[in-house]
């Protein structure tokens, strides 16, 4: 029952291959499996965005997405946005606009905003607001991450 | 969680061949927002074997012409309803729903078909099913059934689906000419809540748009199951578009309301929200029928 499945997956533009148990979320897999601890573990059941990844181009919460199903599909996490040393213009505002305090909340944010410009590279204040209630901070508060967003969409790069 | 296994079919008969072998050990996997939540969360000991049917053809269809309808696979995830929009156009109640289920991670998974299974009273996507005439399209070790919407509840998180029977899809009719809906919930908070109460209308107008010739009306967290509400429906059908009228269909929706009071909401507060929410909804729905 508990046997482990061989999944393979592209995660960040790279085929991996793993394995996992059939109960292990994808938030688990990727954390426990393949050491990529940056989606975090919020709630755990789909309220907070802390372990958002995109999915086939689609922004998920990986704490309730089973490993198994991720066979076959592309992956983007947050281990993925910097492009080596280089910061996503979504991280480097988030460092300017200071979005971030305890940082547990930050990937998934970042995640999600990615996911944001990849369809919308403009958005509203409400576009933006909108698209980002399914992602809780506890510390900071919304309007710094809101500000961060805005100012990462003006960047030129914001889809590279 | 306790240990599962996982199977992904690739057709019906797959489908019903694991749900015959394991019984009520299986359960079915669409958007899994439900689902993995509550194996998660130690909900559901009895769960040996989640069943994946988002690989079997007709469960992630999603077709729309004017004159067949809407064939709405039951794995078919929110975003692909409200992103679509001959299909947001013609059933505007059940993309009113799929945009507030959750926030944009939960509808790139969470199916409304998986909304109907759950079966919860508070079910945001229930409501504009029943409003819009839906019909559930059943596989099981009998074959094929069908049954409308509002028979598919029976109880909170129960269904009438048969043991070794799942939900394959969901058809709504083609709306007729002048015909508007909309679906609304309230909740304490602007997103990401269960509803208090919601409701759903459905309605369409006569040629001149002044009076009503066809209408269904259903209310939500108000009730074991949410409710088909005929006398809402009764009271708009050919009566003229007045204050009177509207008030009327929204009283017969109070008066079916059957509430608890719980951490959401107290008997009172639900009555009063299943007659504002409908009131509201037929306006919106007339508006709708008339840009249409």
């Amino acid at each position: 029952m508990s046997e482990r499945v061989q999944i393979q997956a592209t995660i960040n533009g790279e085929p991996v291959q793993f394995l996992a148990e059939p109960r292990q979320s994808l938030l688990e897999a990727l954390r426990d499996e393949l050491g990529m601890t940056g989606a975090k573990e919020g709630c755990g059941n789909g309220n907070c965005g802390a372990c958002n990844v995109i999915l086939d181009g689609r922004l998920v919460d990986s704490c309730i997405v089973l490993a198994a199903e991720v066979e076959g599909r592309l992956l983007t996490t947050i281990e993925g946005i910097a492009q080596g040393n280089h910061l996503h213009p979504l991280q480097q505002a988030f460092l300017e606009e200071a979005a971030l305090q305890c940082g547990v909340c930050t990937p998934g944010f970042i995640v999600a905003a990615k996911a944001l410009l990849d369809r919308t590279p403009h958005p509203t204040e409400d576009q933006v607001r909108h698209w980002l209630a399914g992602n809780l901070c506890r510390c900071t508060g919304y309007d710094k991450i809101v500000r961060a967003v805005l100012r990462a969409s003006e960047s030129t790069e914001a889809n590279a | 969680m306790q240990a599962i296994a996982y199977q992904s079919a690739k057709s019906i008969d797959e489908a019903v061949s694991v749900l015959r072998q394991w019984g009520e050990r299986a359960r079915v996997l669409s958007g899994g927002t439900d689902l993995i939540a509550q194996l998660r969360e130690g909900r559901r000991h009895d769960v040996e074997v989640v069943l994946d049917i988002k690989s079997i053809p007709e469960a992630r269809e999603l077709r729309y012409s004017p004159g067949q309808g809407l064939y709405l696979g039951a794995a078919v995830p929110c975003y692909r309803i409200y992103e679509d929009a001959a299909i947001a156009r013609a059933y505007p109640a059940l993309a009113d729903s799929a945009a507030l289920i959750g926030g944009i991670q939960i509808q790139s998974r969470a199916a409304i078909g998986g909304n109907l299974c759950n079966a919860s009273p508070a079910a945001d996507a229930i409501p504009s099913l029943i409003a819009l005439g839906a019909t559930c399209e059943i596989a099981g070790p009998n074959g094929r059934r069908t049954l409308p919407v509002e028979q598919f509840c029976i109880g909170p998180g129960r269904s009438a689906l048969e043991q070794n029977e799942f939900l394959v899809a969901l058809r709504l009719p083609s709306p007729a000419a002048q015909s508007g809906s909309c679906f609304l919930r309230f909740i304490p908070r602007n997103e990401m809540d269960i509803a208090v109460a919601n409701a759903a209308v459905a309605l369409t107008l006569n040629p001149a748009k002044d009076r009503i010739t066809a209408a269904r009306v259903a209310i939500g967290a108000v009730a074991p199951t949410p409710l088909l509400v005929p006398e809402a429906a009764a009271a708009l059908i050919g009566a003229p578009l007045t204050e009177a009228t509207l008030e009327r269909a929204a009283e017969a929706a109070r008066a079916a309301a059957r509430p608890i009071t719980d951490m959401r909401g107290s008997i009172a507060q639900r009555r009063h929200l299943a007659r504002v929410l409908t009131r509201r909804a037929i306006e919106s729905a007339i508006q709708r029928a008339k840009e249409s």
